[in-house]
């Protein structure tokens, strides 16, 4: 058997040092009547024919479309130094830093990650992750419930929709009020938003670029929501982070993202990063793991896992949240993503990324019966209205192996006609001619 | 070692892509810019290679040393499910391509890989169906929780909580509090959930008992089906914590044998390497009656053969995930799993059992072994007569990194004092078994005989025990808090002598 | 063995309680503080707040543990310990002295509060 050492005459003599006769001894405790009727699995593949059957399936899905999907989710160039390192045994196979002196190359890295994220965001600490942007906001949500002991939360439109409806789900057994304040034209209703935040409210809960792709500032929200007590919790985008006004700036009590554009491949949805960080006076609230400078007894300085009584192994059923793991991987990788790149490299990417995004809007709106949804300042993502449903120009392009975008109709009533295009430094002025040529020939 | 922070030099190029056309400041009003670049390291891509490298020798992972973490399932994984996990036909596909019309076809080779795991894990744990979209074992918990919280809804069932035997890992309790559930505890006689224990708590308001089976001591529950009768007439659930799942392959079928909900760990059982602490993935399976609730989307697998998500299930308890899960640790299992095959899953559960009974009875004789008899996967050994004199489980646990082992769990279970808790795993040799045997003995001779030796443990390190204490109370959590403490603390004037 | 002075009353969940008048001084006592190792966190309520007896009104951490606070008395808060938020250490130092947590001002009188005979017998069971 593959991977499996022992040689029959080993397994013969560890069966007589435990002193039983056969293996299935072992297994006596298990009553027959429990055993199984068939376990009916094929046999073994060998590794070829594993790689060889993989291989086949992965070509089945095409990933050589042009595509302007994003939504949160997106295909920024990962530097090729990423891989060996992170894949390196030495992080890839260690479990969760318990033996804090044998683990001080994840803690380290974990500590030097908190520290990014805190510095990109403007914020004091920073846990070493959750599983994604999504559970991140929701464990963001539970902190504000916990800290100002208030259930309310005033929940903009212009957050994802399926952070939306995963919040919905989580906090469907918990008794807490989720207002929702739509969106206006695709822009985040800031008036609407500082109307609804009373001295009820928990929270208040924004995205920045929105949905929509719309870039706001919500010093003015966050300062009415500190006088209603209630905290201010963002969502925003990392890479854009490296130009944008950033939520210390704006006040925000938590800021959360998801940390995928940090180096991740898209991956068909995970594994992802949940990035999380907040204010020093929130952080004894904050869930997960987080690593903290220590010192041993000859003043050398190391790292442990601390302020781990919040957590579920001593709390239990009272800890901050049930999580145990994280994505200690997928936030190493986000790491050595910021230290390529550096501050100058980041801030290029997402200058590439937007001209890029303003080339494709003016190229877009030149066709005629293609509009901008709004005339709000936008970042790499921004949605146009076309003359036809978004789903039926995206059927259209397919066929020619360009994906145009998503269509806002999938969540948003009375947008079935809109659709929402993200650029990165990965597309050529030469692609987005192309979309905008087949984008024009779908709409005729 | 330097942090990456003070190794960085303001204007070294690192791995920059092209200049930009424009600036941000050309693109945004100024208002909504930050005004200055973030301050993170400024490094050449050798630089960064030669710091990563650096921090990678100071752990201890698989690759590298025997790692008997009991409920932790440390085994090797091997190096082709990275190549498969790697392919650019899966890493390079947009999630949200799936829920295009039209795009379908050009996601099925990734659609397919997840029915297809879905239908294996069905027929190893005996499920009528699975659902990949939680992102670690505890997540998997949530959303089992989740699920048992709908039916009843459904059902028109007032329950109001959930058991936990004493000996349960803590994310049951705290997951079943998430799901909105008050938390009964019970107590364990001889190891095991005593029937007896649970009768009196357990009553009509009981919406399920949280197993796990093998339970934390690597022990099977021997009353497992007169639990199973127990629960079956309040219609209470019976949930199952896949955490050690590595030790009934084939042996026993938990869906067969009564379990309504149960959560897989695919990085402990399936394949899939830590990572140090994640990504993981923890797939939840239910019974027949339950998959109305599961979370959508859900594969569906259509006449003609080709995939589709289905959003369409009313009673969903939601998005648990943004997409499907972690996909990309779902494929490594999926190959796991092709790889081994039947036989090769069964091996594995017997082997795994094999090793652990196997360094249960060598050692025996120089630590107490609370509940011994013929285990699992997993044994429980406590210190206490060590600690008599001094030496706790923690400091042999220290003890055994300076002998290039990693230490068993030390923290858990909460029920056994100063206790040890290993797991071997399958794929380690009986030259390492014999060797961590030779080397724990070693360490017990010298805690009899030089108890310093242990207590000062570890010293091969790179570092020594850190203070907890201190770190918890300083909570320099970044580079930035740890000087602004420093400045703080050489501004304090020194303590006076006769303070001291 | 831990100290347990003569002089003042207990809880079943190791407080003591220093009465003065109408007016309770309220900390963990020395047995807790053994058991919990050094306290790394005291996390007590506001001046002001309203108690009633036995409800939770805080929290200690250690590294290794954590433990709620519970007001043994009902009344008001008039006092807190703020030194506690930057020197933990003090509860285990001198929990029946610089350690004390709380200052209650009782709107009852206390009810089911231990000797320090019956608490020492609580944790010798």
């Amino acid at each position: 058997m593959p991977y499996i050492p022992h040689t029959p005459e080993q397994v013969r003599d560890m069966l007589e040092v435990i002193g039983v006769a056969s293996m299935d001894d072992l297994f006596a405790d298990i009553p027959a009547e429990l055993r199984p009727a068939s376990f009916d699995l094929e046999p073994g593949l060998s590794e070829m024919e594993v790689c060889r059957r993989l291989e086949t399936m992965a070509a089945k899905n095409r990933t050589n479309l042009t595509s302007f999907l994003g939504a949160g989710f997106y295909d920024h160039h990962i530097p090729k130094a990423i891989d060996p390192l992170a894949g390196r045994g030495e992080f890839a196979t260690a479990y969760t830093p318990y033996q804090p002196e044998a683990s001080q190359g994840t803690l380290q890295a974990v500590f030097e990650y908190q520290t990014a994220i805190c510095r990109l965001l403007d914020m004091d600490a920073a846990n070493a992750s959750v599983y994604d942007g999504g559970s991140a906001m929701f464990e963001a949500m539970m902190m504000a419930v916990r800290s100002t002991k208030r259930t309310k939360l005033v929940v903009s439109e212009g957050l994802s929709p399926i952070y939306r409806i995963m919040l919905g789900s989580y906090t469907s057994n918990l008794n807490l009020e989720l207002v929702t304040v739509p969106h206006a034209q695709g822009t985040t209703d800031i008036a609407g938003l500082i109307k609804a935040v009373d001295s009820d409210c928990a929270g208040v809960v924004v995205q920045n670029p929105n949905f929509f792709g719309t870039v706001h500032d919500f010093s003015e929200l966050f300062a009415h929501a500190k006088a209603q007590k209630a905290l201010s919790l963002m969502s925003v985008y990392p890479v854009l982070q490296s130009v944008l006004k950033t939520p210390g700036q704006m006040g925000a009590d938590i800021a959360v993202a998801e940390g995928q554009s940090l180096g991740l491949p898209l991956s068909f949805g995970g594994p992802y990063l949940g990035v999380m960080s907040c204010t020093k006076k929130l952080l004894r609230q904050m869930p997960g793991r987080i690593a903290g400078r220590a010192v041993d007894a000859e003043g050398r300085t190391g790292y442990v896992l601390t302020l781990q009584a919040r957590e579920q192994h001593i709390r239990r059923a009272k800890a901050t949240s049930n999580i145990c793991s994280n994505q200690a991987l997928c936030a190493l990788r986000a790491l050595i993503h910021i230290c390529l790149l550096g501050p100058e490299g980041l801030t290029r990417t997402a200058e590439l990324s937007m001209e890029r995004a303003r080339y494709a809007a003016r190229r877009l709106t030149a066709i005629p019966g293609v509009e901008l949804l709004n005339d709000a300042p936008f970042g790499n993502e921004f949605a146009v209205t076309l003359p036809k449903s978004g789903y039926q120009v995206i059927d259209r392009l397919i066929a020619h192996d360009v994906v145009p975008g998503f269509p806002l109709g999938r969540y948003y009533h009375g947008l079935e006609n809109g659709l929402l295009l993200a650029c990165t430094e990965k597309h050529s002025f030469e692609d987005i001619g192309i979309l905008a040529e087949r984008i024009q020939g779908a709409c005729q | 070692m330097k942090t990456i922070f003070e190794t960085s030099i303001p204007g070294r190029p690192g791995v920059w892509p092209d200049e930009p056309h424009k600036r941000a400041q050309d693109m945004l009003p100024a208002e909504l810019l930050r005004g200055k670049k973030p301050d993170l390291p400024e490094l050449s891509e050798l630089d960064v290679v030669r710091h990563f490298t650096a921090l990678s020798r100071l752990n201890f992972g698989v690759d590298t040393h025997f790692y008997p973490l009991g409920s932790c399932t440390m085994k090797y994984n091997p190096k082709h499910l990275e190549h498969v996990a790697a392919l650019p036909g899966f890493t390079d596909l947009h999630p949200l391509a799936a829920q295009l019309k039209g795009a379908g076809q050009y996601t099925q080779g990734a659609l397919e890989v997840m029915y297809e795991l879905e239908r294996l894990l069905c027929e190893i744990t005996g499920m009528a169906a699975y659902t990949l979209h939680p992102m670690a074992g505890a997540h998997g918990e949530l959303t089992g929780a989740m699920i048992i919280a709908a039916y009843h809804k459904k059902q028109g069932n007032q329950k109001t909580k959930v058991i936990c035997p004493d000996s349960a890992h803590g994310t049951n309790p705290s997951s079943a509090a998430i799901a909105g559930f008050d938390v009964v505890n019970i107590e364990s006689r001889d190891g095991i959930i005593d029937p007896a224990a649970l009768a009196e708590v357990l009553d009509d308001e009981t919406a399920a008992l949280m197993m796990t089976c093998p339970n934390t001591l690597g022990l099977f529950e021997d009353h497992l089906q007169e639990i199973v009768a127990m629960l079956r007439e309040k219609d209470a659930l019976l949930y199952y914590d896949g955490a050690n799942m590595n030790a009934i392959m084939g042996k026993l079928k938990v869906g067969d044998a009564g379990f309504d909900v149960v959560h897989l760990n695919l990085h402990k059982t399936f394949g899939t390497p830590h990572g140090a602490g994640g990504p993981g993935s923890g797939p939840v399976g239910v019974c027949e009656k339950l998959t109305p609730f599961l979370p959508i989307s859900r594969v569906v697998k259509l006449e003609d053969g080709r995939y589709f998500l289905d959003y369409n299930h009313p009673d969903s308890i939601g998005y648990m995930a943004p997409f499907y899960g972690n996909f990309g640790v779902a494929l490594k299992a999926y190959a796991y799993i092709l790889r081994l095959g039947r036989e090769g899953l069964i091996r594995v559960s017997e082997h795994a059992v094999l090793a652990a009974n196997y360094l249960r009875k060598k050692l025996e004789h120089v630590l107490e072994i609370p509940f011994n008899r013929v285990c699992m996967h997993e044994f429980v050994a406590s210190a206490v007569q060590q600690a008599e004199k001094g030496v706790r489980a923690v400091d042999i646990a220290k003890a055994l990194l300076d002998k290039g082992h990693h230490a068993p769990t030390i923290y858990f279970p909460l029920i056994v004092k100063e206790c040890l808790m290993v797991e071997p795993t399958e794929t380690e040799s009986r030259e390492t078994l014999d060797l961590f045997v030779d080397d724990l003995v070693d360490i017990l001779e010298r805690a009899d005989n030089y108890p310093e030796a242990v207590t000062g443990a570890p010293i091969t390190m790179p570092v020594g025990r850190l203070d907890e204490t201190k770190a918890a109370r300083d909570m320099a959590v970044t580079w930035d808090l740890a000087r602004e403490l420093d400045e703080k603390q050489a501004q304090k004037p020194a303590p006076a002598a006769d303070d001291a | 063995m831990s100290h347990i002075p003569e002089e003042l009353s207990y809880t079943k969940t190791h407080e003591w309680v220093r009465t003065n008048g109408g007016e309770v001084l309220v900390g963990i006592t020395d047995f807790a503080q053994e058991q919990l190792g050094d306290l790394t966190f005291v996390e007590l309520p506001e001046v002001g707040d309203v108690l009633d007896a036995g409800f939770e009104m805080g929290s200690v951490e250690s590294v290794k543990a954590a433990s709620e606070l519970y007001s043994p008395v009902s009344g008001e808060v008039v006092a807190v310990n703020e030194l506690l938020e930057s020197e933990p250490g003090l509860v285990n130092e001198d929990p029946y002295g610089d350690g004390w947590m709380v200052r209650i001002k009782m709107s009852t009188e206390p009810e089911g509060l231990l000797s320090a005979d019956d608490y020492q017998a609580l944790t010798e069971a």
